[in-house]
């Protein structure tokens, strides 16, 4: 049971594995374009998060059922731990950073707030990501088909209702163009 | 006039950093140099290690440190025990505690064997396959009620049997009432309760900074300061050397409290060793088997009533399943025991538990933490000895309530906090009132369960009490600093409830300022390192009266202060929007922030014993813990051709005392109803005989989704708490705690026609076929006394 240790790598470059294959891929974040060279296996969950450093997008289950990882790629909802980063060449990201534009939340956003539609607020990026196109497809939703959309992202705090209640308020407040009371708090 | 924040249903002021991905998580802590760890875990329930061969894994590149027991030397220590014996009388316990790697045996799938610290993630998991152990599987203990024979492996070679704990409480004498009783209900049930499944997984960064001799460690915990005390400790660091920050927490739900996992252990002593920060991210199949679970008990109960369903006693003994180590003491059986009693007038009671080992994963407290057990086996007594009366369920536990002045009420046994177990105070009959016209029992009754040719509907109604509000104690520091922000400073970690918000409101109440301006931080141990942490339904209650009291404190020296500049007595001043002013006369006011820059001067002399500027720390902690209650209600559609059932209703009118923010006690109680309802029909940890965990994954192990989890209808009755100045009692687990006891009443009336008895949880559609098709598998007994 001898155990050592070795050099701590003095080198800071970026390395996720073993393998000598690293791929350059260039992907749009956010109307940005990023470049990234990683190995084929880097899941891009990690690559958002950890070479991008949009550190929005959560990650809680890694194999694709509870939904906190989705982001949306050429506009459709996917999720991010079931993409490889490399699958993501020249493709469209939007993550929850991209959601606001300035200091204006998105009307889901907003709308979230207004209804304590989070609580820990853990899985309310993917909870966004899924129901941003959700409401540009089906604008005027019913709460029947609400729910059935958000069946695919696990919430643990909420018991759901109030996301349900701040989706249908983004319905709302989207289809009216107007902007809701003022969403401002201590940390807008 | 000053303006009322408490009691108000305000939006939050976290929201809007979680809403645009800024939030800190401990996975988003990114330091340079950083290293990141995986862990090679047992993937056996039990068995001695022959041989542990970390060479493959070393020569991996990028690999940096491989670390077995063998390694840790003296720092490879058990522990520490949390909660020593409780203080009653003839109470048997024999704690062993996990160990940060196993050496020689193993107790559990997922327990740690070795570490590995490499350059990635994706490394160090290449790695960890690489290590070879070599165990020799010995017969692993699974079932609870074999684990004490005599022919049963024992876990923990140096005990005498896999008997963990052995603990009877009683009051009055349940013998004596048994010849008297017109019928005795004497039922065996069985009570399973999953796991927590937070959405965040565990996560630890832990950095040294050899310079200045500090380290931090940015956690994923319910309680960062006894982290830190803990972690000073055992690295022989002073206190005063170790920062702990609990970010923002993705869920915690009582696994996060546990203390101390073996991966807290180990992550600050690697980046001591390497000199390098070092980063462990728990993944979803590691949190399975690593994070703490709550899993069953099985009762065998008795209810003596007379003939007008009057309790006249109440016997249960039933046996606990600590799993392969025991930390956290007996919190969870003891809860079982003390909550069962409910809100009802039991003069007689006796509980025994028995507690054992077994090869799974911990036992600890999991939101409601033995609570539902409890209430799960006193309300389907009472359904059980209704239907032999010929009375109603809600009769029945009307003719029990303890009387509005039965308070304070004590009940003669140990709670989990060692103290008394004492009802503050409570009023039991309005809230099942309400709730009975809420869900309209009286309306349903009358009408027949077939809906449909293959649909029953049912109606259940359930009442409980929870302990909540526990000490020793919480603290909390408010600064009126020079610019007019206020600053409120607890030591409580904060996994989703509010706390930035409703410590804002308790704090601006006192002192006048607009909640959207309170900047509130918790669970960072540099700025406030006194406090227990966040569990038993805690928080408000005892964090948010130690910020009540601060706020009072510093709206002492706010007056004293204005009250000298504005030439103006203290009782004819009023604080309002940042400022004190004379009532009713704006242009006579001072801004608070500049009688902060006041009280911090720069030159001249002061009175002696003045303190600098407006702050004050201040703490609280309760006599013992305040007790809140409710009645939940629903009604079922039970489909018999797919066995699933469908919520049409769900009521919970609840008594939480005094409210902070309805908006936040709403979301809370909705929360816990959701995950009482996957407690009830959805989860379940399922282990093979060889101690295998078998739907260790989301795909298998089912949460409830936005599908399963209907609209809750709520109301609210206040009965004060006597115990704080806020009359508070806490809120956070009383959503789940009466679910299974509904959904097993529910259920049954549904089924009335099948005359089927429910006395487990959880239930499933594949259990409920089996229950209505295998009446076998119905354990039960019945005797009648009279």
């Amino acid at each position: 049971m001898d155990t050592m240790t070795r050099e701590h790598p003095s080198s800071q470059q970026p390395e996720q594995g073993t393998s000598s294959r690293q791929i350059p891929i260039t992907v749009t974040v956010n109307g940005q374009k990023r470049h990234g060279v990683v190995e084929p296996r880097l899941l891009l969950s990690d690559f958002l998060r950890h070479d991008l450093g949009l550190t929005g997008t959560h990650v809680g289950c890694e194999h694709g059922v509870c939904g906190a990882c989705t982001v949306l790629m050429d506009g459709d909802s996917v999720r991010s731990c079931l993409v490889l980063a490399v699958q993501a060449h020249e493709r469209e990201l939007v993550t929850v950073e991209g959601l606001a534009s300035g200091d204006t939340l998105h009307p889901l956003q907003q709308a979230l707030r207004e209804s304590h539609g989070l609580q820990c607020g853990f899985c309310t990026p993917g909870i966004l990501m899924s129901m941003v196109p959700f409401l540009e497809e089906n604008p005027n939703p019913t709460e029947e088909e609400i729910r059935i959309a958000l069946s695919g992202n696990l919430c643990r705090c909420t018991g759901y209702q109030k996301i349900v209640e701040g989706v249908a308020l983004a319905a709302e407040m989207m289809a009216e163009g107007s902007s809701p009371e003022d969403v401002g708090g201590a940390e807008s | 006039m000053e303006t009322r924040y408490f009691g108000k249903p305000l939006k939050r002021n976290e929201d809007h950093r979680l809403l645009t991905g800024k939030a800190l998580f401990v996975d988003d802590v990114t330091l340079p140099g950083m290293l990141h760890v995986a862990f090679k875990r047992s993937d056996f329930a039990h068995g001695r290690i022959l041989e542990i061969d970390v060479q493959a894994a070393l020569e991996r590149p990028g690999v940096v440190a491989v670390y077995t027991a063998e390694d840790l030397g003296d720092y490879h220590q058990p522990g520490p025990l949390l909660l020593p014996a409780p203080p009653i009388e003839g109470a048997v316990f024999h704690p062993r505690m996990q160990v940060p790697l196993a050496k020689d045996k193993v107790r559990h799938v997922g327990e740690p064997i070795a570490v590995v610290v490499a350059r990635s993630r994706y490394i160090a998991e290449d790695a960890a396959e690489e290590i070879f152990v070599d165990i020799e599987p010995l017969d692993a203990v699974v079932d609870l009620e074999g684990a004490l024979d005599p022919d049963t492996p024992k876990i923990h070679d140096d005990l005498e049997s896999n008997l963990a704990a052995h603990v009877v409480q009683s009051k009055g004498d349940f013998d004596s009432v048994v010849d008297k009783a017109h019928r005795v209900v004497r039922r065996r049930f069985f009570y399973d309760h999953g796991i927590a499944a937070a959405m965040e997984n565990r996560g630890i960064v832990a950095s040294w900074d050899a310079r200045d001799q500090q380290l931090e460690i940015w956690d994923t915990t319910q309680a960062p300061i006894a982290i830190r005390n803990g972690l000073a400790g055992m690295l022989g660091l002073a206190e005063s050397q170790v920062r702990v920050v609990a970010p923002f927490i993705g869920g915690g739900f009582g696994p996060k409290i546990m203390m101390f996992y073996p991966e807290e252990v180990l992550l600050p002593w690697i980046s001591m060793r390497l000199g390098w920060p070092v980063k462990w991210i728990e993944d979803r199949a590691e949190n399975f088997v690593a994070t703490t679970h709550e899993r069953a008990q099985i009762h065998e109960a008795a209810l003596a009533v007379d003939e007008n369903g009057k309790i006249l006693g109440v016997e249960d003994t039933f046996i606990h399943d600590a799993g392969a180590y025991n930390p956290y003491g007996l919190t969870v059986p003891i809860n079982s025991q003390c909550t069962l009693l409910g809100p009802y007038d039991v003069p007689n009671y006796r509980s025994e538990f028995t507690v054992v080992y077994t090869n799974k994963t911990l036992v600890t407290p999991y939101r409601g933490a033995g609570r539902q057990h409890g209430v799960f086996v006193m309300e389907r007594l009472l359904d059980l000895a209704a239907k032999e009366l010929g009375l109603d369920v809600v009769e029945i536990r009307r003719r029990n309530f303890l009387p509005p002045d039965a308070f304070p009420h004590d009940h003669g046994l140990i709670y989990q906090d060692f103290s008394s177990l004492v009802y503050d105070s409570g009023n039991y009959e309005p809230a099942l009132d309400k709730a009975v016209k809420l869900i309209d029992f009286a309306g349903f009754e009358s009408g027949s369960s077939e809906i449909e040719p293959h649909k029953r509907r049912g109606i259940g109604i359930v009442c409980y009490v929870e302990g909540t509000g526990i000490g020793p104690y919480e603290g909390a520091k408010v600064t009126v600093e020079p610019s007019g922000t206020v600053s409120v400073v607890t030591g409580v970690g904060t996994q989703g409830q509010g706390h930035f918000t409703s410590f804002a409101q308790v704090v601006g109440e006192q002192i006048g300022v607009d909640p959207t301006k309170i900047r509130v931080v918790t669970g960072d141990t540099r700025l406030f390192h006194w406090g227990a942490g966040t569990f038993a339904s805690r928080g408000a209650v005892v964090a948010g009266n130690a910020c009540h009291a601060a706020a009072l404190d510093v709206r002492k020296k706010i007056l004293k202060m204005a009250g000298e500049l504005l030439e103006a007595p203290e009782e004819d001043l009023e604080l309002v929007d940042g400022k004190a002013q004379v009532k009713g006369v704006p242009a006579k006011a001072i801004e608070l922030g500049e009688l902060a820059s006041l009280a911090n001067p720069m030159r001249g002399a002061v009175e002696p014993g003045t303190e600098p500027g407006l702050e004050a720390t201040t703490y609280f902690g309760p006599k013992h813990g305040s007790t809140a209650s409710g009645v939940h209600a629903m009604e079922v559609e039970v489909d018999l051709e797919t066995y699933d059932v469908k919520i049409l209703r769900y009521v919970v009118v609840h008594d939480c005392g005094t409210v902070i923010n309805p908006l936040i006690l709403e979301g809370q109680i909705q929360g816990g109803v959701a995950q009482g309802i996957g407690n009830a029909f959805y989860e379940q940890i399922l282990y093979g005989d060889d101690g295998q965990l078998l739907n260790g994954s989301f795909m298998d192990y089912l949460l409830p989704t936005s599908m399963d989890v209907p609209n809750v209808v709520g109301d609210h009755v206040e009965t004060p708490s006597p115990l704080n100045p806020l009359g508070i009692k806490g809120a956070g687990e009383a959503g789940a705690i009466p679910v299974g006891a509904l959904f097993a009443q529910a259920v049954e009336h549904a089924l009335r026609d099948e005359g089927l008895e429910i006395l487990e949880i959880p239930l499933s559609p594949n259990r409920l076929f089996e229950l209505l098709h295998d009446r076998e598998g119905i354990a039960s007994t019945e005797e009648s006394g009279s």
